[in-house]
């Protein structure tokens, strides 16, 4: 993509540990767009996380092997020096984290936190820091602010601590902001409030949003396009309609069937993906989500690439061996269906 | 796909006349916050669960849903007589046990078990499989010997290799560690399980599988289930009926479908407004109506009805009457002054249940002069 902001190709983050080596995160390629949201999708252990850390350099250690390239704006994060990583983190690319409990230091008062940021990158004298600070704060909904800034982290509720965060990490206007988990810890009205106020920041900042998350009540609530993980691959990636009403990936199928929802009468029974996810240590060959499919073949056992099989979605791809017409009638004999609407985007 | 209707829960054969398993009367448990040096004095209370009237058919799910801090868990951890509660009643089958000692506990104990929500920190790391759930039955009279064929077959019932007895709790993912809690909770055939939140802390694929693992064992062990959830999405898929908790209160007590298909408390209505629809489409048609503000804070909860200050119904009423727990048509009860989805007719009818709270006003929807 040639306006790309980030762009991401064949990433390979591997750990080594007392088990063997871990890979990870295992060739994830994409871009992400000035102003788009980008749902990362997958459960534990599907890489997702440690793919959006390893863009901000958290994941670095002696047991950590990184392969692959991360542009931003032109510059190479993954093999980036600390300095150059520092100057990027938090002024360009910020993250917010899921628990907003451990993710402040207890300490120190929260309107200090964020001057100290923003006196790091943009060297703002005091005053004129902590009125920015105050703004941030009532930007992100926080009552009484001016009153509130000099208060510790614990005397906020969870809520009211992501919201903090999320001052934090808009503290320098970055460009991109990585979001893991941002509500999983959070009440639902209160991560209703939260995912309002996100959107209404991203119309306000422009800001592109990378949003890890495994709930795709959320991911339908807020993202542009959706990369859905397993075992460390991309196994499909599309825009939000792609991949809720034409989803190819069975995996996918199964994420998507196996969410309940409140809008829809009660299924007599809940749709289950059989079996575990694989040990990352000692994944399947192939397809790594070849033992839990229910549709695998002999083809199954190479690694299928990740590509678009969709006429006239380029953009729509998977790693799946099914053709598009084996995908359209095994899919509709699944149970459990979450608003798929197979036969208004099957192919004419 | 044909959507069945939504399944009647099969109610096979309950007598109806029987006694409930659980009965909880006016039950309050308020914890104490002391201060000073030497001699401490209680300078406040957190009123946990304030003034709770339900009871537990023997077979029946009973949903209990609220967010952080609404004393859900407390209260379910004061009817397995883990706290002490401060005022009420508390019956099981039929047996008085509100302050039922440790002897008098013993017998009940192997009745009423708990899966919980962490399968992490609920599962001790040096016990074997086979130690943590052969402890209950050794506990309660197993020998040695008999108690490992017990387990294996536990093991089998809730989807485990039986072979698997002597492998350490960190050998497995969280899905299964939370099916040896449930295994666990089972060994000594229980009749009454309360799960507190037993598949928030697991994968969405995951989840699913534990809960059809909790139906079918439901079915086939005539399990009673006390189910606590943060949330409505998933306790749906198990409750028979539902009760929703906000402050230390009950706000609604429904038959399980009808809370989705008609709630009648503004808050039941907002937690599932809240709940985030996996469809992009029905999302973008959705009327977004989010509650502003947090809950209060319990040491010194609100007058009148306790959701008054995040209430976009609240009244001049709600201020200054607690509303009492009002009887709709199906044994659906709701705790407002201006209920939602109900017609004049079924006002008209609505009577006070005598589960209302004891502070609750005797005000009925309609009657009061500032009707929303």
């Amino acid at each position: 993509m040639a306006d790309a902001l980030l762009s991401v190709e064949d990433l390979r983050v591997s750990f080594a540990t007392e088990e063997g080596v871990v890979e990870a995160v295992d060739g994830v390629s994409f871009d992400l767009a000035a102003g788009e949201v980008l749902a990362v999708v997958g459960e534990s252990g599907s890489g997702k996380s440690v793919t959006a850390m390893t863009l901000m350099g958290l994941t670095r250690s002696p047991n950590a092997r990184f392969e692959g390239t991360a542009q931003y704006k032109g510059t190479e994060l993954i093999g980036a020096s600390e300095d150059e990583l520092r100057r990027v983190r938090g002024a360009e690319i910020a993250m917010i984290f899921q628990d907003p409990m451990t993710s402040l230091n207890p300490v120190q008062r929260i309107g200090k936190q964020i001057v100290e940021q923003i006196q790091e990158h943009e060297g703002l004298p005091d005053q004129q820091a902590r009125e920015r600070t105050v703004e941030l704060l009532e930007r992100v909904g926080i009552p009484r602010a001016r009153e509130r800034v000099d208060n510790y982290p614990h005397e906020f509720s969870g809520g009211m601590r992501q919201r903090v965060m999320i001052a934090l990490a808009l503290s320098c206007n970055p460009s991109v902001l990585i979001a893991d988990e941002p509500t999983t810890a959070l009440d639902v009205t209160i991560q209703a409030q939260i995912l309002q106020r996100m959107r209404d920041l991203r119309e306000e900042t422009g800001a592109a949003v990378i949003l890890v998350t495994h709930d795709l009540g959320v991911v339908a609530d807020i993202a542009d396009r959706i990369a859905v993980m397993y075992a460390g691959r991309i196994v499909e990636e599309g825009t939000l309609d792609q991949i809720f009403y034409d989803p190819q990936h069975p995996y996918t199928w199964g994420l998507l069937g196996s969410i309940t929802r409140v809008d829809k009468p009660r299924p007599a029974r809940l749709p289950a993906i059989a079996g575990l996810p694989p040990s990352l240590a000692n994944r399947p060959q192939g397809c790594h989500f070849r033992p839990r499919c229910p549709h695998e073949f002999s083809e199954c056992s190479k690694v299928p690439p990740l590509e678009a099989h969709v006429q006239g979605n380029p953009e729509h791809r998977d790693r799946c061996w099914l053709s598009v017409d084996e995908k359209l009638a095994k899919r509709e004999v699944l149970p459990g269906e979450i608003g798929l609407a197979s036969k208004e985007h099957a192919p004419a | 796909m044909s959507v069945e209707a939504t399944e009647p829960r099969a109610d096979d054969g309950a007598p109806g006349d029987a006694a409930p398993l659980v009965e909880v009367e006016h039950l309050k448990v308020f914890f104490g916050i002391k201060q000073g040096i030497l001699v401490e004095r209680e300078v406040a209370r957190v009123h946990a669960v304030n003034d709770v009237t339900f009871s537990v058919d023997e077979g029946e799910t009973l949903g209990l849903v609220g967010e952080s801090g609404c004393g859900k868990t407390t209260l379910s951890r004061a009817i397995m007589r883990l706290i002490d509660s401060t005022e009420g009643s508390l019956r099981f089958r039929g047996e008085d046990v509100t302050k039922a000692g440790r002897r008098q506990m013993q017998p009940l104990r192997r009745e009423m078990q708990m899966v919980f929500q962490d399968p992490f920190a609920s599962l001790n790391p040096r016990k074997r499989v086979g130690q943590i759930i052969g402890m209950p039955l050794r506990l309660h009279g197993s020998d040695r010997q008999g108690v490992e064929p017990q387990v294996r077959e536990l093991l089998d019932k809730v989807g485990l290799h039986p072979e698997h007895v002597n492998r350490y709790p960190h050998e497995f993912s969280g899905g299964q560690r939370q099916r040896i809690g449930v295994a666990r909770a089972l060994a000594l055939e229980p009749r009454l399980i309360v799960l507190d939140e037993p598949v928030s802390a697991l994968d969405v694929s995951v989840q699913a599988q534990i809960i059809n693992l909790l139906d079918d064992l439901q079915d086939q062990f005539k399990l009673t289930y006390l189910f606590v959830a943060h949330d409505l999405s998933v306790v749906r898929h198990v409750s028979d009926r539902i009760a929703v908790m906000y402050l230390g209160k009950l706000m609604e007590v429904s038959p399980a479908e009808e809370l989705y298909t008609k709630p009648i408390h503004p808050y039941t209505s907002a937690l599932l407004a809240a709940i985030p629809i996996p469809d992009p489409r029905e999302n973008r048609r959705r009327e977004r109506l989010v509650v502003s503000g947090e809950p209060p804070n319990p040491i010194n909860p609100p007058s009148g009805c306790v959701f008054h200050p995040r209430c976009p119904r609240a009244t001049q009423v709600c201020r200054e009457e607690e509303p009492p727990l009002v009887r709709y048509p199906n044994g659906h009860l709701a705790a407002c002054h201006h209920p939602l989805n109900v017609s004049d007719a079924e006002i008209r009818d609505a009577a006070r249940d005598p589960s209302s709270p004891v502070s609750a006003g005797d005000s009925l929807p309609g009657t009061t002069a500032d009707a929303a």
